[in-house]
């Protein structure tokens, strides 16, 4: 529950709406922008490129994005791993490439970020639960990662183990979900150029709460495809278990893209509540990625490979 | 008045509003303030519900019959958040689109759950006062069982709308439970024993 005041508003203050329209939009987009940009930065963060992705979006608050998060690792309220997520220690950490590659290697997370050019994207972000935020990252395509593994010909699947450590994550002393958590992307989602690992958001590290020290993120898929605090990346033959689908086979699949066509059993995935806006609006086939991504899924029938 | 401990759980009872009201002004509600109003008023209702459905089984338990004074205010708040609860839903959810609402009610259990208890609700309010006691007389009585039902399914609506983690309709249905096993004991006391006592249904 946030407990945040702020001063209470003068009626002089009160802003005509076609006005607060307006500043709502230059609060979210530049504003945001602008604030983080002010921020101190970050020693432990290269430098990083921008890019055109999403430069029309007006980003969500660092205050929307931070706390408003869906991490069962620390607790299954939204406000939860904002609060819980301190006791993650994200340094020393390690990721390691493994399976069916020629180069399998364990990186260091500060050798990644820098072995791998940084640069910032505004993606969409669509949850299953029919929400959606707008997030500036900051990471590095994974196929790049991938392609220096070199994977064989059985590679296939790609499987993401996130870290178990009930210490350090204390929702995991409860069985939510079967820990740790895993997701899997198809080999070709993951080398698409639009699959990142993250490291960062609105210029700086992750904060905890939202899947420290590197995460992927998938922008065409339901928000849980996007592992964080990820251990492990191993190139598999056979499509890789994961969490949700182990948890709920009839609910969450293993694509899980985004498409308003396709309702969850139990609620309607035709629109979403952009966070910050007052009207739902409508959803979009692969969360309006379809240019990009559809090609992979020619001929699939979505229906069924939901 | 201010002697009347009804005045002090009238507004006792309206704190649940007074708080989403000051949270709003000092915007407390976090990144999704709808989706909080929304879940706050809905978890209300059936708060309000069960703690109505307490008080036959207070009144046997510590053989005080004042407790009953206070079931129809109790009740009548429960009615009171579960229309702020559908309002919620209908306005700032589905912003009035009927189409899509009755689908939405057909096509989803807990929809359908939720609204089938509102419903079932609502003759109950509409029947709670005194006049429409004396006009029932023990049709009454009868008519308002139907809060059980609606409990059962507001607790239903509920248990399926969340993900994943149930613990919280779970306290729910485990509260409602025990309240509903009371009843089905003493009823089945009174079947098998002798029907000395004859206690008004409630």
């Amino acid at each position: 529950m946030a407990t945040e005041s702020t001063p209470r508003i003068l009626p002089t203050e009160i802003t005509p709406e076609s006005v607060y329209e307006r500043r709502r939009e230059f609060l979210k987009g530049s504003l945001a922008l602008a604030l983080y940009a002010a921020l101190p930065a970050q020693a432990a963060l290269p430098a990083w490129k921008k890019t055109a992705w999403g430069r029309d979006e007006s980003p969500n608050t660092w205050e929307e994005v931070t706390t408003y998060n869906n991490f069962y690792e620390f607790g299954t309220g939204k406000d939860d791993p904002a609060k819980n997520a301190g006791s993650l220690r994200t340094r020393p950490w390690t990721v390691s490439v493994e399976g069916a590659c020629l180069k399998p290697r364990t990186w260091d997370i500060d050798a990644l970020t820098k072995a791998f050019p940084l640069e910032e994207r505004i993606y969409r972000m669509r949850c299953v639960e029919g929400w959606s935020m707008v997030i500036p990252w900051l990471g590095f395509p994974l196929g790049e990662l991938l392609k220096q593994a070199q994977p064989t010909g059985r590679a296939k699947y790609v499987e993401f183990a996130s870290l178990y450590d009930p210490k350090q994550m204390p929702g995991q002393r409860w069985p939510v979900l079967d820990w740790p958590y895993a997701e899997g992307l198809r080999l070709d989602e993951a080398m698409h150029p639009l699959t990142l690992l993250s490291v960062g958001i609105y210029g700086r590290e992750l904060p905890n709460q939202n899947g420290a020290p590197i995460r992927l993120v998938v922008p065409w898929k339901y928000g849980f495809k996007s592992a964080k605090s990820i251990v492990r990346i191993r190139l598999v033959e056979k499509p890789p278990a994961t969490a949700w689908n182990r948890a709920a086979p009839g609910e969450y699949g293993f694509y899980s893209n985004v498409n308003p066509e396709v309702d969850h059993p139990r609620w309607s995935q035709a629109r979403e509540r952009r966070i910050g806006e007052f009207f739902k609006r409508k959803t979009l086939m692969f969360n309006g990625y379809g240019d990009q991504v559809a090609s992979l899924y020619t001929g699939m029938d979505l229906r069924r490979y939901f | 008045m201010w002697r009347n401990p009804k005045t002090w759980l009238f507004l006792a009872c309206l704190l649940p509003l007074a708080r989403l009201v000051g949270l709003g002004l000092g915007h407390g509600l976090g990144a999704n303030p709808i989706e909080f109003v929304t879940r706050s008023l809905g978890t209300w209702t059936l708060s309000f519900l069960l703690v109505t459905l307490a008080v036959t089984p207070l009144r046997r338990l510590t053989g005080q019959g004042h407790w009953l004074r206070y079931r129809r205010m109790l009740g009548l708040f429960a009615f009171f958040y579960g229309v702020l609860h559908l309002t919620t839903y209908l306005w700032l959810d589905q912003f009035f689109d009927w189409p899509d609402i009755l689908k939405d009610i057909t096509k989803r259990p807990f929809i359908t759950a939720g609204m089938t208890a509102f419903l079932l609700l609502v003759p109950l309010a509409a029947t709670s006062n005194d006049r429409a006691v004396r006009a029932l007389k023990r049709n009454w009585s009868r008519l308002h069982k139907l809060v059980y039902p609606a409990a059962v399914l507001a607790v239903l609506h509920y248990w399926w709308l969340v993900k994943r983690d149930i613990t919280q309709p779970a306290v729910y249905a485990a509260v409602l439970a025990v309240l509903l096993g009371l009843r089905l004991v003493w009823w089945w006391r009174k079947r098998a024993g002798a029907p000395a006592t004859r206690l008004s249904a409630g």
